[in-house]
C-alpha cells in the first residue's frame, strides 16, 4: 500500500469541503473494495476522506411504505433491522448475504452503490425494488443511476447520503455465486411491486439491468413457470471462468424462477 | 506408571501457543539492524531482458540495495533426483538462476531484489525499477509446447522436453493387450493445483561479520535439506557456518520442501549489506512463485479378460515441470507417479511412459500426495469406467483383482509389505451405506436431481527409502531420519527430531511415543524441531514420512536409552545386566520386587556418585540416524456420494466415506485431523481448484482468491472416518503414516461419483474441476449429441 494522508471528518459539509481540496483523493465508506485496491497497489489515492464520523449519513428510518437507508448504513444494521425484515424481508435477505459476517460489519450501502461493481448484490435491490438514491445534491431514480462498469449517475463532488426504497408487494432474490470470490455470477432480483413488476440482473453484465421479457411475462403471471427461456442475450453479459456469456444467460433465467418461488414463499 | 498414550486421543501440545497467537513464524522474527526485501518479478510470461536501470529506485527513499542477475551470478538452484531419459542420456538440467539471466521464463520470475528499511519503501522503490524487455511468444501447456514450432524456453531442452522416460516391460504388456477380451481407454487431465499454505512463504537472513557466519530463518519443511542444497550447490559456503532454523511454520503441502530463490538472494544480500534482510511472499506472489502441483495429461489402457480380470495396464503421461525444474519435480511424476500404477490390483504387466516437459508457468513440484493421487486418479477412475463398461459392481471388479496375498511385488518396482484391501473395502460399503443408494437415487429423481455413487481404493508408498535403493534411482539425497532423546537429571526429557511440524502435530504425536515407552507423563517430553543449530541433521517432513521415519530414528534412540539405563539400572541393584527387565519406565531385578523407575536412573547417570564409571559413561542421551528398508504402504478405501442439480450443474456432496489403513495409529484425533484436510483439498482439487493460464499471454488467470477457489468448510460433508489396521512389518512401531491419504484417494472417488450420476446423458469423463458451469457444460454438449 502507498502512503495516504487519513481525514476523518464529522459532518458531511467538512467531508465535502475535504473531497473538494483534495482532487486525488477518495472518499471512504466502509473500505471493502478500496481498501483491497490500495493494498494490491491498484489504486495510490492521496488522501482518505474516512465518513465513518458522519452520523447525519447513517441509520434506517421507515416512513409508511418506504425504507430510507443511510448511505453509511453497514450491511449487517439492514440485516438484522426489524423493519426492514417486516417491510422487504427480500432486501434484509440480500444484505445478509452480503460477503461474509465480517465484510458486512464494515461495508456500506452507500460505498457498494457508488463503486457500482458488477458482482455487487446491492445494486440488484436498488433496481428491482425501483429505490430512490438521494445525493447531497439531488434525488437520482435506480433506472437513471448505473451507468455501466463501475460507473454511477454520481458526478464529481457528489455524494450518496440515503437510499430510499419502496415496499413490494412481493419480492424475492436469489444469488448464484462465483465459486471463487462468493460474489454473485448472476443475482436476479424479482420484485412485485405497485408499479409493476421489477427484475433486476446483478453478476452477468458490467452493471446491473433490468430484464425486461422475464418482467412483462411475470406481469401477465407472477410464477415461476411463468419465467420464459431465452430471452436473455448471451451477447451483451460477462464471460470469464467460472460463467461463459451462455452459462450466465442460462441461469439468470434458472435463477429468476428461483428468486418468484422465494417471493411467493414457495 | 501412567495408563498407555499410545493411541490416546490427546489434545495438541502445540495448540496452546497457536491457538493463543504466541506461535513464533519466520515473519514473527525481527532482528537488529533488520532491512527488507521485496521482490521485481516478470510480468511476462516469457521475455528477453534488454536492459535494467537502477537509477530511479536506488533514490527512493529508505532504499539500501538493489540487485539484479548482473549481480549475482552464482550457480543455478539445484534439483535433487536425476531421471535418465529412455535414450541413456541424463534428463536435461537447464540452469535455474536466483535472479533472471538475461531472460525470464514465466509470470512472476525474480528479476531484481529491493532492499530498504522498511517494506513499503522497498516495494515503493521496485515500482521504480525499470526493466526493458523484449516479450517472446509463451507456451504454458505441456502438450502444445511439444509441438512443432512452439515457443522454445531453454537452449539445453530440445522441443521444452526434459525427459522421456519409461518403467515396465512394454512388449508383454502389447500381448497382454493381444490377448485382451475388452480394453477400456480414457482420456484424464490431472488439473494443475496452487498450494496455498496459510502463512506465505517468508525468510529472514543474516550475515555476522564476527565468525563469518549465517543465520536464516526460513519457512521451510526440511531446514537441513534447505542448508545442504544452499550452501554445497549455490552459494559455495561451508555447512557449519550457516545455521537454518525453521520456527513454527503454518503449512506447507510439499511447497516449503523446495529451495526457493528468494531463500539464496536473502542469504546472499545479507552479507552484501552486512544487515538481516527479511522477506515475507505477499498472497499474489505467493500464486506466481510457490511451487505449484500436478498438471498432468494422460491416456490409460486397461486389458481385461472376460471376467474383468486386469491383464495389463498402458499408461502415457505428459507432466508439466514449469519453466524450470524445482527442487523435485524430476521424481515427482516418474518414481512417484509410474510405481503407484499397479494401486490394490493384481495387474500383472504394466508399462508406463512419462515425457516431462518445461513450459513458461511457474515450476510444477511435489504438492500434497506428489505422483499418488496422479496414479490413484489414472487407476481408480479406469478401474470405475471398465466396471461400468464390464457391467459388474465397481466393488465386485475391484474385489476380483484385489492383491490378497502379501509381500507382493507389483511389475512396477514397488514391493507391499502388507494390506488387507478388503477390510477397508467391506468396511467403507457398510458404512456409506451403499444398500441405500438406490433408494436415495429414486428420491433424488423425484426431486428432478442426479444422484452418483463413486469408488477409490487408493494405495500410497510413504517414507520413500531405502537410500541406496533411491540413490540408484537417480537421488542425490538420503532419505534416513536422525532423532536423539535427552534424558535430564530430574528426569524429564527432551527430544530432538529431524522431521519438521507445519501442521502435523509432532510435538504430540511424538511426545505420546517417548512418554509411552519411558513411563513419563506426556508434559515431561518436549520434542524440539526446525534448527539446524540443535537437531543432528534432518531430512524434513514430507511423503507422509514422519512417524515412519522419524518417529522410529527417536524410537531407535530410545533403545539405546534404555539399553544404557539396564547396564546403570544393574549396577544401582547390584544385579547382573541381563537379569534387568524394561517396561514402560520401569527398570526390575526379574523374580524380585526390586525396581528403579527412569528418573531415578537417569538421576544417577547425571550425578554418578554410585555408578560403574570404570565401565560407562556418565549421562543419558542417545541419538539414532533410521534408513527403512521399505516403503510403508497406506491403502483404503472411500466412497462418494454426490447429487446434482442439472439446471445449474451444482455438485452437493451428500456422503463421503473414508475408511482408512495407515497400520498402527499413535494418535487418532490428530490422524482424523489429518484426513480431514486431506480429503477437502482433494475434494478441493476435483470439485474447485484449477490453476488457469491464459493460452496466448501466458497470463495467470487465477492470480488470486477472487479465481482460484480454495474449498470452504461449507463446501464438504461431515465426513464419516474409519481405520483397520494392517501394521506396518518393518518399522518397530508399525506405522506408515497417514499425511496425504486423503489427497490422494478423493479426486477419484469424487468424479467417479459425479460421472455415476450423469450415466444417464453417457457421460464418463469431464475435467476438474467440477464447476457447475464444467457440468451443466458437459451435459448440455451430451444432449446435443445425442440429438444429432
Amino acid at each position: 500500500m502507498h502512503a495516504f494522508n487519513y481525514h476523518k471528518p464529522s459532518t458531511l459539509g467538512d467531508a465535502l469541503s475535504l473531497a473538494g481540496k483534495h482532487a486525488e483523493g477518495k472518499v471512504l465508506a466502509g473500505g471493502q473494495s478500496l481498501v483491497q485496491a490500495m493494498k494490491l497497489r491498484l489504486a495510490s489515492p492521496t488522501d482518505l476522506i474516512d465518513l465513518s464520523g458522519v452520523k447525519e449519513l447513517t441509520g434506517i428510518k421507515v416512513d409508511g411504505s418506504t425504507v430510507t437507508i443511510g448511505a453509511m448504513t453497514r450491511h449487517a444494521d439492514v440485516e438484522n433491522n426489524a423493519d426492514v425484515k417486516k417491510l422487504i424481508p427480500a432486501l434484509a435477505r440480500l444484505a445478509g448475504g452480503i460477503g461474509d459476517r465480517q465484510v458486512r460489519h464494515m461495508g456500506t450501502i452507500g460505498g457498494s452503490l457508488a463503486n457500482s461493481d458488477p458482482a455487487a448484490c446491492y445494486p440488484a435491490a436498488v433496481l428491482g425494488l425501483g429505490a430512490i438514491i438521494t445525493t447531497n445534491k439531488r434525488k437520482i431514480a435506480a433506472d437513471d443511476f448505473f451507468k455501466g462498469l463501475f460507473e454511477t449517475a454520481l458526478e464529481t463532488g457528489e455524494l450518496i447520503t440515503a437510499v430510499t426504497f419502496p415496499a413490494a408487494k412481493r419480492a424475492g432474490y436469489i444469488k448464484f455465486k462465483n465459486p471463487a470470490s462468493r460474489f454473485a455470477l448472476v443475482g436476479v432480483f424479482v420484485a412485485d411491486t405497485s408499479s409493476g413488476v421489477r427484475v433486476a440482473v446483478t453478476g452477468a453484465a458490467s452493471c446491473v439491468f433490468r430484464a425486461t421479457a422475464i418482467e412483462k411475462a411475470l406481469a401477465a403471471r407472477f410464477d415461476p413457470d411463468a419465467v420464459p427461456a431465452g430471452t436473455i442475450k448471451a451477447d451483451t453479459l460477462n464471460s470469464d471462468l467460472h460463467g461463459s456469456a451462455e452459462y450466465r444467460a442460462h441461469i439468470i433465467t434458472v435463477m429468476a424462477k428461483r428468486a418468484v418461488a422465494q417471493a411467493l414463499g414457495k | 506408571m501412567n495408563a498407555p498414550l499410545i493411541g490416546a486421543r490427546i489434545e495438541r501440545k502445540e495448540d496452546y501457543r497457536f491457538l493463543t497467537g504466541a506461535g513464533q513464524y519466520t515473519d514473527d522474527v525481527t532482528l537488529p539492524g533488520q532491512t527488507h526485501a521485496a521482490f521485481v518479478r516478470s510480468p511476462h510470461a516469457h521475455a528477453a531482458i534488454r536492459s535494467i536501470n537502477k537509477d530511479k529506485a536506488l533514490k527512493a527513499p529508505g532504499v539500501i540495495a538493489v540487485f539484479t542477475g548482473e549481480d549475482l551470478k552464482v550457480g543455478g538452484l539445484p534439483c535433487g533426483w536425476l531421471i535418465t531419459d529412455v535414450n541413456g542420456q541424463p534428463m536435461k538440467e537447464p540452469v535455474h538462476p536466483s535472479l533472471a539471466q538475461g531472460k525470464v521464463r514465466h509470470v512472476g520470475d525474480q528479476v531484481a531484489v529491493v532492499i530498504a528499511e522498511t517494506q513499503d519503501q522497498a516495494q515503493d522503490a521496485a515500482e521504480l525499477l525499470e526493466v526493458d524487455y523484449d516479450v517472446l511468444p509463451a507456451v504454458t501447456d505441456a502438450v502444445k509446447a511439444r509441438a512443432k514450432g512452439a515457443p522454445q524456453l531453454h537452449e539445453v531442452a530440445p522441443d521444452n522436453t526434459c525427459y522421456v522416460w519409461a518403467i515396465g516391460d512394454k512388449a508383454a504388456v502389447d500381448a497382454a493387450f493381444s490377448k485382451a477380451a475388452h480394453v477400456t481407454k480414457l482420456d484424464l487431465v490431472n488439473n494443475r493445483l496452487i498450494p496455498n499454505a496459510i502463512e506465505p512463504r517468508a525468510v529472514n537472513g543474516m550475515y555476522s561479520r564476527a565468525d563469518d557466519s549465517y543465520t536464516l530463518y526460513v519457512a521451510s519443511q526440511n531446514p537441513h535439506v534447505e542448508r545442504l542444497l544452499m550452501t554445497a550447490f549455490v552459494l559455495g559456503l561451508p555447512e557449519h557456518k550457516v545455521r537454518v532454523v525453521a520456527p513454527d511454520v503454518g503449512g506447507g503441502f510439499g511447497s516449503k520442501i523446495y529451495l526457493y530463490a528468494e531463500d539464496v538472494v536473502v542469504t546472499w544480500a545479507s552479507k552484501q549489506i552486512n544487515r538481516p534482510v527479511k522477506w515475507t511472499a505477499e498472497r499474489s506472489e505467493s500464486f506466481m512463485s510457490d511451487a505449484h502441483g500436478r498438471d498432468h495429461v494422460t491416456t490409460a489402457e486397461l486389458a481385461m479378460d472376460k471376467d474383468g480380470k486386469f491383464l495389463g495396464l498402458r499408461v502415457k503421461t505428459t507432466a508439466n515441470v514449469g519453466a524450470y525444474l524445482s527442487t523435485f519435480a524430476s521424481c515427482v511424476p516418474t518414481i512417484l507417479y509410474a510405481t503407484l500404477l499397479a494401486g490394490q490390483y493384481t495387474t500383472p504387466v504394466i508399462h508406463c511412459e512419462v515425457t516431462a516437459v518445461f513450459t513458461n508457468t511457474v515450476p510444477v513440484d511435489a504438492y500434497r500426495g506428489a505422483g499418488r493421487p496422479e496414479a490413484t486418479y489414472v487407476v481408480e477412475r479406469i478401474v470405475e469406467q471398465a466396471a461400468r463398461e464390464m457391467k459388474l459392481d465397481p466393488a465386485e471388479i475391484r474385489r476380483r483383482n484385489f492383491i490378497k496375498t502379501f509381500p507382493y511385488q507389483t511389475p512396477v518396482a514397488l514391493m507391499y509389505d502388507t494390506g488387507d484391501y478388503e477390510a477397508t473395502l467391506s468396511a467403507a460399503i457398510e458404512m456409506a451405506g451403499v444398500s441405500g443408494f438406490a433408494g436415495r437415487k429414486k428420491e433424488s429423481e423425484a426431486r428432478g436431481k442426479l444422484r452418483g455413487l463413486g469408488y477409490a481404493a487408493y494405495i500410497e508408498a510413504c517414507g520413500i527409502a531405502p537410500s541406496n535403493i533411491a540413490g540408484a534411482l537417480g537421488a542425490r539425497a538420503g532419505l534416513f531420519e536422525a532423532g536423539e532423546v535427552r534424558m535430564h537429571p530430574t528426569g524429564s526429557c527432551t527430544v530432538f527430531t529431524g522431521s519438521h511440524s507445519h501442521g502435523q502435530g509432532h510435538e504430540t504425536t511424538f511426545a505420546q511415543v517417548v512418554a509411552d515407552r519411558l513411563g513419563l507423563p506426556i508434559e515431561n517430553v518436549d520434542i524440539v524441531h526446525g534448527d539446524t543449530s540443535k537437531i543432528l541433521f534432518g531430512m524434513g517432513t514430507y511423503g507422509s514420512r514422519s512417524i515412519a521415519v522419524g518417529g522410529t530414528a527417536i524410537y531407535k534412540a530410545l533403545d539405546k536409552i534404555i539399553a544404557k539405563g539396564k547396564k546403570i539400572a544393574a549396577h544401582l541393584m547390584e544385579a547382573a545386566e541381563t537379569d534387568i527387565e524394561y517396561d514402560r519406565g520401569v527398570f526390575k531385578v526379574a523374580g524380585t520386587d526390586k525396581q528403579k523407575t527412569i528418573g531415578e536412573v537417569s538421576f544417577a547417570a547425571y550425578v554418578p556418585h554410585n555408578y560403574p564409571l570404570d565401565k560407562l559413561e556418565p549421562g543419558l542421551n542417545e541419538n539414532a540416524f533410521y534408513d527403512p528398508t521399505n516403503f510403508t504402504f497406506p491403502a483404503g478405501t472411500y466412497i462418494c456420494e454426490v447429487e446434482i442439480d442439472p439446471e445449474t450443474g451444482v455438485t452437493k456432496i451428500e456422503r463421503f466415506t473414508a475408511v482408512d489403513d495407515f497400520g498402527k495409529i499413535i494418535n487418532p484425533m490428530i490422524v482424523e485431523g489429518q484426513v480431514h484436510g486431506g480429503l477437502t483439498q482433494g475434494i478441493g482439487q476435483a470439485l474447485l481448484e484449477g490453476c488457469k493460464y491464459d493460452q496466448e499471454s501466458g497470463q495467470l488467470i487465477t492470480g488470486s482468491y477472487m479465481d482460484y477457489c480454495m474449498p470452504r468448510a461449507t463446501d464438504v460433508p461431515m465426513y464419516q472416518l474409519e481405520t483397520r489396521e494392517t501394521p506396518c512389518t518393518h518399522n518397530p512401531l508399525g506405522v506408515k503414516g497417514c499425511g496425504e491419504a486423503g489427497a490422494i484417494g478423493a479426486p477419484a472417488a469424487l468424479m467417479n461419483a459425479i460421472t455415476d450420476a450423469l450415466q444417464p446423458y453417457g457421460i464418463n469423463d469431464l475435467p476438474m474441476p467440477a464447476s457447475p458451469q464444467t457440468v451443466w457444460k458437459t451435459i448440455q454438449n451430451a444432449k446435443q449429441k445425442k440429438a444429432a
